[in-house]
């Protein structure tokens, strides 16, 4: 028997265990599975490793991969390269909360139910919203989801989508859409934000949900004050898809007239990872309370009339209401939701809006610095990102392969989700960037275009 | 009696702050020149204001009041708590995974690419499946893709099929994630065995089948031996099988569901691959498949040229589209990877013998004293009635919360559904044998106490950091934040 630092059965145990189970071999407790799909031999699969040995492999594969360690980065499109305060990895290293499971005891996850209470009260806070969930996969997925959800309280069937929310968001709607049987009408664009006019003749009394995205895909920040009466006029559901680091500057979604609002947290705190894992946010009014997807925690009382808080509304959810629950949704991005909640306590009041301030700052320079044939697409407000026009025939690809050699990670290559954006690229400079690395990055671009 | 704990805003103090921010070496932005006012924050966001060690401090005391595998056994049925092995959490913050993006050229991310590719094949071979896709975030995230995938299959062939089918022990997940793919659901009940009724599968399967869904072994830990038969029934109606793997730690390399006759399987990666649960998240929840259903997997998936270079795939035209930004819970896979190389292919077998020889133990050692729902060999896991104890006045709720003062996390309750008063243990493989024969002396303890001092059971737990909780009022007047902005 092979031993594995694991695994604490010893041959001694095995057989005693056996002897009390009354089995004769490990085999009669696996007698109940015919032998015609029983498995024999050993499993084409890659081999085991020593810890040793598995560390240097592990490194090995980290290490043919770029990071934004050695290669300042350019690239957002809904993931950013942002400070982590070093604080955050130290708590959500406590294994109390990351080898725990969805807190079904709260007698015994008191720690983890406040952690969500508190991330629920933040999303509330800088959304302005009434009600926010426990965290749903992603904003992607939360964007659909918002879709469902909008379609389940109005009783209708079409979701109208601008072509500025992120193309990902959008494929993962029509996914959901088909699978919901829905309508999906996407509105165009003009000079960087939704088609106004467009939006307002899509938007019928079959409207179920209008969502737009803002600072949108291409960063630019969307005019929802002249949105929302289009939306509301028709009795549809205001669905805005926000980057949550940008509410410390810019009006917040409540506040505009939002009906749900979503969002990715991975801005705040949450490492890159290739896309995943990171955290969707949800909120909504006071209305859709009781629609809301997912986990929620509320406050209330133990016998000792203590404060204390327990997963609630659990009515909605699948393992209670099973095929009429409002979303299948069960397991979500609690440690994920820890990261942006301990973020936002890092940064406080003031720190919110100094570090948007500081993206704003470093954008708009970076916005500046091009001479040559390069220039801006779109002159309407941006945040954090924006879009350059490269040269008449410039492959954005190419470049950004150049790019890597230079040791930069350019930004993303619109032209693979937009065709009439070819040539376009889309840039983010956050508060990590330095002057030296940005005029270093345009210098280089402008060098290999 | 432990004082309340506060919360982090009512720690605030106006002019605390707990972050550091370089000074700007760029011209300072006035926002008034490039952005209208109405589009400005009209009222600050009211985030508390502390500096670093009340952060330190606060959630340092709110992780004190959690319970996690490394704080103790976590026999929770159906959830395979087991030891989330900490070089996992060292290699998935490796900056050369922690720090980069999905969007990076794939020339400089073939590391990542080749290790998503392995883990595709891997799990494929360990499923007896043709390919695998790696983008579900979430076990019922799997569910719902692999029967949008299903959907698209039958529509690929002119088929409209309306319904899915799940035993009465199904997961809650099976239903719903039915419902948000466009399908009507049908339950069948399960028989005496607790295993799938053949007779009430045949009546219910038609043309109108668009799947089975099923765990095996099922919720009740009994593995369904007819598993073949039921194969034929539902594929000889024209409809598919989809596997739930919930419960595939009972299984690695001793059966495949590919074998099993299945089409469509997931995998919950926070189980059987050990990946940290995270207190609610996150999962993952690859998706393997038949060959026939390969043209429906999401986009993109890794492949790999001739010359040996990794790329994302995007040509797939009958793709069901995508299912999740990017490329999955990336982090995740590249635990569950070094967790499967840590074992390889015979130390998965191991590790799903000792899982089911500790069920085994554990319910011939339980038996005398709370029912068995279903007598005979289980497998990872298997479920008790507690409902010999009502006449006590004591219910299986009583029994968790006092498992409590002695230092457990409870087993699942009243899941399944069909069993009253249910109990459902999961030992998992990283338990020693010492620490199940405390856990049941404890369990046997608790059953004496309920006969003898039931009150004792009943008012328990006595503890914890607070009580048993009002949940009626929670949800009846809900307090969802603390609006304390």
């Amino acid at each position: 028997m092979k031993k594995h630092r694991y695994i604490p059965m010893t041959e001694q145990d095995q057989s005693d265990m056996l002897a009390t189970i009354g089995a004769e071999s490990v085999k009669d407790l696996f007698s109940d599975i015919p032998e015609s799909i029983q498995y024999k031999g050993t499993l084409p699969m890659s081999e085991a490793l020593s810890e040793a040995e598995l560390l240097k492999h592990m490194s090995e594969l980290a290490e043919r991969n770029a990071n934004f360690e050695q290669y300042p980065s350019f690239l957002g499109a809904g993931i950013y390269d942002h400070h982590i305060p070093v604080v955050i990895n130290h708590m959500i290293s406590r294994s109390e909360f990351y080898t725990a499971y969805t807190p079904y005891q709260p007698e015994i996850s008191q720690g983890e139910l406040q952690a969500i209470f508190e991330f629920q009260s933040y999303i509330c806070e800088l959304t302005d919203m009434k009600v926010a969930n426990a965290s749903m996969y992603d904003g992607a997925t939360a964007l659909a989801e918002a879709a469902a959800l909008a379609s389940g309280a109005t009783r209708r069937k079409r979701i109208v989508v601008s072509k500025t929310v992120h193309p990902e968001a959008r494929e993962i709607l029509h996914t959901t859409a088909h699978g919901l049987n829905l309508e999906v009408v996407e509105v165009g664009i003009s000079n960087g934000v939704t088609n106004l006019d467009e939006l307002q003749t899509a938007i019928n009394d079959e409207t179920a949900a209008v969502l737009i995205q803002s600072p949108n895909f291409f960063g630019c920040i969307e005019d929802v004050r002249s949105i929302e009466p289009l939306v509301h006029e028709k009795k549809a559901l205001l669905t805005l898809s926000v980057n949550p680091l940008s509410l410390g500057l810019l009006e917040s979604p409540g506040k505009l007239g939002a009906d749900i609002v979503v969002g990715d947290a991975q801005p705040l705190g949450i490492p890159a990872a290739l896309g995943g894992p990171t955290c969707g946010f949800f909120a909504v009014t006071e209305k859709l309370m009781r629609r809301i997807p997912g986990r929620i925690v509320g406050q209330t009382t133990d016998t000792d009339g203590k404060r204390g808080f327990v997963l609630t509304l659990q009515a909605r959810e699948q393992h209670i209401r099973r095929e009429k629950a409002t979303s299948n949704i069960c397991s979500n991005q609690a440690l994920l939701a820890l990261c942006a909640s301990i973020y936002m306590s890092t940064m406080g009041k003031s720190g919110i809006q100094e570090v948007a301030q500081l993206n704003l700052n470093k954008s708009h320079y970076a916005a500046q610095q091009f001479s040559k044939d390069s220039k801006l697409a779109f002159d309407a407000p941006f945040f954090n990102e924006f879009v350059v026009k490269l040269p008449e025939g410039s492959n954005v690809e190419e470049v950004n392969s150049k790019l890597i050699e230079k040791g930069y990670i350019g930004g993303f290559n619109l032209g693979k989700s937009y065709p009439e954006l070819e040539g376009h690229m889309l840039l983010a400079v956050t508060e990590r960037r330095t002057k030296d690395e940005i005029d270093g990055f345009i210098r280089e671009l402008e060098d290999c275009i | 009696m432990i004082p309340e704990k506060k919360l982090i805003f009512e720690l605030s103090k106006p002019g605390r702050v707990a972050y550091s921010l370089p000074e700007s070496d760029v011209p300072e932005v006035d926002l008034k020149d490039v952005i209208p006012e109405s589009m400005m924050r009209s009222k600050p966001a009211e985030l508390p204001e502390v500096y670093e060690v009340d952060v330190i401090r606060h959630y340092t005391e709110l992780s004190r009041r959690n319970f996690g595998i490394d704080n103790g056994f976590y026999p929770l049925g159906s959830c395979t708590m087991k030891y989330n092995p900490k070089i996992n959490e060292d290699t998935a913050r490796f900056p050369g995974f922690a720090k980069i993006h999905p969007h990076q050229p794939e020339e400089s991310i073939q590391g990542a690419l080749e290790l998503l590719y392995t883990l595709q094949n891997d799990l494929a071979a360990l499923t007896g499946m043709d390919q695998v896709t790696l983008q579900p975030a979430a076990g019922a995230h799997g569910e719902w893709t692999g029967l949008m995938m299903i959907r698209a299959y039958h529509e690929s062939r002119g088929e409209k099929r309306s319904k899915v089918i799940v035993p009465d022990s199904s997961h809650g997940t099976n239903p719903a994630s039915a419902t948000t793919a466009g399908y009507e659901t049908i339950t069948i009940k399960s028989d005496e065995r607790g295993l799938v009724d053949l007779d009430g599968l045949r009546e219910a399967v038609g043309d109108d089948t668009a799947a089975l869904m099923l765990t095996n072994p099922n919720t009740l830990g009994l593995f369904e031996q007819e598993i073949e038969e039921i194969a034929a029934i539902v594929h000889e109606a024209g409809g598919l099988l989809y596997y739930d793997g919930a419960n595939s730690n009972a299984i690695m390399g001793i059966t495949r569901p590919g074998d099993m006759g299945f089409d469509v399987v997931h995998l919950n990666l926070h189980k059987t691959m050990s990946t940290p649960h995270g207190g609610g998240g996150p999962g993952a929840g690859p998706v393997g498949v038949k060959s026939k259903l390969i043209p429906f997997l999401p986009k993109p998936i890794v492949s790999k040229y001739e010359d040996g270079t990794y790329y994302w795939d995007y040509d797939r035209p009958q793709s069901i589209g995508r299912v999740k930004a990017y490329y999955g819970n990336f982090g995740i896979l590249v635990r569950a990877y070094t967790y499967m190389r840590t074992y390889g292919p015979d130390g998965l077998r191991r590790v799903s013998e000792v899982a089911v020889i500790n069920a085994n133990y554990m319910m011939h050692r339980l038996a005398p004293y709370f029912e068995v729902a279903y007598p005979g060999v289980c497998k990872h896991e298997f479920v008790l009635s507690g409902r010999k104890l009502k006449q006590y006045g004591v219910r299986t709720l009583d029994v968790a919360k006092r498992l409590l003062d002695f230092g457990y996390h409870p087993p699942t309750i009243y899941f399944p559904l069909n069993v009253e008063e249910c109990i459902m243990i999961e030992p998992t493989e990283t338990e020693s044998k010492e620490t199940l024969d405390d856990f049941i002396d404890t369990m046997i303890q608790i059953a004496k106490e309920a006969e003898e001092n039931p009150e004792l059971v009943i008012n328990a737990p006595y503890d914890t950091v607070v009580k048993r909780l009002d949940e009626t009022t929670a949800a009846r007047k809900p307090v969802l934040n603390c609006t304390c902005g």
